[in-house]
């Protein structure tokens, strides 16, 4: 047994390529199963006719991406843009000072490491919902605040926009922090000292140096949090109370209440494929070479 | 004429370290001086303090041109640097790393272009070939003379070199070595240089500041540095040196007589400091050594027996170790010859005496 392993394992040494297929096929194949089997039926089912009881009907039509057109539709959609964006935003405005300030500190890198990555012990499910003990008019941040003689009345948190990007902003800031700590903890603090002795200031130091060498850590950080941000659908369904939609909730919605797979389908896949065109997009922008000094 | 440099009583602490303890020296103007010592003898703090990057101890002060420069910023201080990494800036192209400098001056743009081109002729990188290209794809010596470049294009009063040359195969540096001197004679600009190398400082150096467990062992000339060390830490990291302990004897003809553990003597030329009786350290560097048949030693030598141990062949010169007492040798510096026209008469096994002239010795202080 063990000889007739040796062989075989000497017999696979001499074959790197076929190597590099048996350790990429057991997650390949993963992959395929849960991954492009579903995309495919879901872009499947978003061209065929609606079934009278849920499900589809076999047939192609379009008309789905044709309903999809429709203002009331293309409304939520940009709404949803929107509300990614500015997450994505308030993501990076947060996001970046912690990165530096972790990558920077040699004694409490582990710690804060730690509490960055804390959240992700609990679902997002119950810190969507225990958000909602903060939020509400009887929630720990109304009562403080009623104690303290700060308001009269408790104010309207929970239920509105403002909620929404709350939760969804602190559900993603992670993955923000942790691509761009990523970059900045790599950053060789000589190229800080030689801008300094350059004669560049603190501020001319971060715009000229520390920002354009953490871009793939933002890049990466902008993408892991708009991307979920645009199909998420638990902060507005719990915190906004279902007031404004977003199309996670249109897309959630088709699947589960309205049993409108196709439609589903439909507004799934021009979603994933605005994103994907944005991504290609950005990478072609990507590595051109050295641009020539201006002047 | 106020010195380039003047640090006066600068400490620097390092939790419970001490990284450089109560230094002072003075750089003067258009000096290349070297600060030189093995690792952690605080010669690259003494160089990030001059920067700024860290600052002194309560106490001490640091002056460039006359002028405390003690709290001020690096960007405040009107000098460069190159660092040991070269630290570019691996986003920016070979042109915009040098313009750097400049473009924080608020230089305007026509007057920036031709002095980016300026300074990588002066650093021999052609501008053509190299001012659009990315740091890495640049060899270690060509990122080395764009670190250069980008030092030098803001004309400072001074430049800091930290083992700039540590990175590189041994030709190179030879050259970058005769480079780097002729770019400060011909610049007039200050040269403060960090090096951990005997050699480069001693190539190199106008004066060397010798360092050793946060101090300066001994400040001065390559000459007076290799010829005159004073301290057996000095005498054994520059160049090399063999040590003769001994006690002296007794003075005669103006030189000390030192006697050594087995009876014999040597002679001493006279000197201040010297009482009688008292353990003494000598230090002779192995060229100034002869070695001669026992029986055939010249009167004015002082002379060791002893026995051939090894013969090293090292191109230049020729190594003979010889053992003259237990656990004890003296290395033997010969010019080779031409082993294979004119070989030497000593192999290893042979009887031989190791003579030298009493005004060879160099008496050290600190035994």
């Amino acid at each position: 047994m063990t000889d007739r392993r040796r062989r075989f394992l000497a017999w696979l040494g001499r074959r790197p390529v076929l190597q590099a297929w048996t350790l990429i096929a057991p997650a390949g194949l993963w992959l395929l199963l849960f991954f492009l089997v579903p995309i495919l039926l879901m872009i499947g089912y978003s061209v065929m006719p609606r079934g009278t009881y849920g499900g589809v009907e076999s047939g192609f039509t379009l008309e789905h991406y044709a309903r999809f057109f429709d203002p009331l539709y293309l409304a939520i959609l940009g709404r949803t843009v929107v509300v990614a964006l500015v997450c994505t935003a308030l993501c990076l405005l947060l996001g970046y000072p912690v990165a530096w300030v972790i990558a920077r500190s040699r004694r409490w890198r582990n710690l804060l490491m730690f509490l960055v990555v804390l959240p992700f012990w609990t679902s997002f499910l119950v810190r969507t919902f225990a958000m909602i003990f903060l939020l509400r008019d009887t929630g720990l941040i109304n009562t403080m605040l009623l104690s303290l003689g700060l308001v009269e009345a408790p104010l309207t948190l929970l239920y509105t926009p403002f909620a929404v990007l709350a939760g969804m902003v602190y559900s993603f800031l992670p993955f923000m922090v942790l691509p761009i700590y990523a970059t900045l903890e790599k950053l060789d603090p000589a190229l800080l000292e030689a801008a300094s002795v350059l004669g560049a200031r603190p501020a001319a130091r971060f715009r000229r140096v520390v920002l354009p060498l953490s871009m793939p850590g933002v890049v990466a950080g902008c993408l892991l949090v708009f991307i979920p941000a645009l199909g998420s659908f638990l902060p507005s369904d719990l915190l906004g109370g279902a007031k404004q939609m977003l199309i996670g909730n249109l897309i959630q919605n088709q699947f589960a209440a309205a049993r409108h797979w196709p439609f589903g389908s439909a507004a799934s896949t021009v979603v994933m494929a605005g994103v994907l065109v944005g991504v290609l997009l950005y990478l072609r922008t990507r590595d051109r070479p050295a641009p020539a000094m201006p002047g | 004429m106020t010195p380039a440099v003047e640090f006066r009583r600068v400490s620097k602490t390092f939790g419970s370290t001490r990284a450089v303890d109560d230094l002072s020296l003075t750089v003067a103007r258009g000096e290349f001086f070297s600060l030189l010592g093995p690792s952690g003898c605080g010669k690259t703090t003494t160089l990030r303090l001059l920067a700024g990057f860290e600052a002194p101890d309560p106490g001490g002060a640091i002056l460039i041109d006359g002028a405390e420069v003690t709290a001020m910023r690096p960007y405040q201080r009107n000098l460069s640097m190159v660092f040991q990494s070269y630290a570019l800036f691996p986003h920016l192209s070979v042109e915009r790393n040098v313009a750097f400098g400049l473009e924080q001056r608020k230089l305007p743009r026509p007057g920036i272009v031709p002095r980016v081109r300026q300074a990588l002729e002066l650093v021999r990188l052609d501008p053509d070939t190299f001012s659009r290209r990315m740091p890495s794809q640049l060899s270690g010596g060509q990122r080395q003379r764009v670190a250069l470049a980008r030092a030098l294009v803001l004309e400072p009063a001074i430049l800091l070199l930290d083992e700039p040359l540590g990175a590189t195969d041994l030709k190179l540096r030879k050259e970058m070595q005769l480079e780097l001197k002729a770019l400060n004679r011909r610049l007039g600009m200050t040269f403060v240089y960090v090096t951990h190398d005997q050699e480069e400082a001693l190539t190199m150096s106008d004066r060397i500041a010798v360092m050793d467990h946060a101090r300066v062992a001994q400040l001065g000339t390559p000459a007076e540095i290799y010829e005159n060390p004073r301290t057996a830490f000095v005498a054994g990291f520059i160049g090399a040196s063999n040590f003769v302990d001994g006690q002296t004897g007794g003075r005669a003809d103006g030189q000390w007589l030192v006697r050594r553990p087995d009876g014999r003597t040597f002679r001493l030329p006279d000197q201040p400091g010297l009482r009688d009786d008292t353990p003494v350290r000598i230090a002779v560097r192995p060229e100034w050594m002869d070695l001669f048949r026992p029986d055939q030693v010249p009167p004015e030598e002082n002379a060791i027996p002893g026995s051939v141990r090894e013969v090293i062949y090292l191109g230049e010169t020729m190594h003979v170790i010889v053992d003259i007492a237990e656990g004890e040798s003296l290395t033997v510096a010969l010019r080779n010859e031409g082993q294979l026209i004119k070989p030497l008469p000593w192999k290893a096994g042979d009887r031989v005496a190791v003579g030298w002239l009493p005004e060879d010795c160099q008496v050290l202080e600190d035994h």
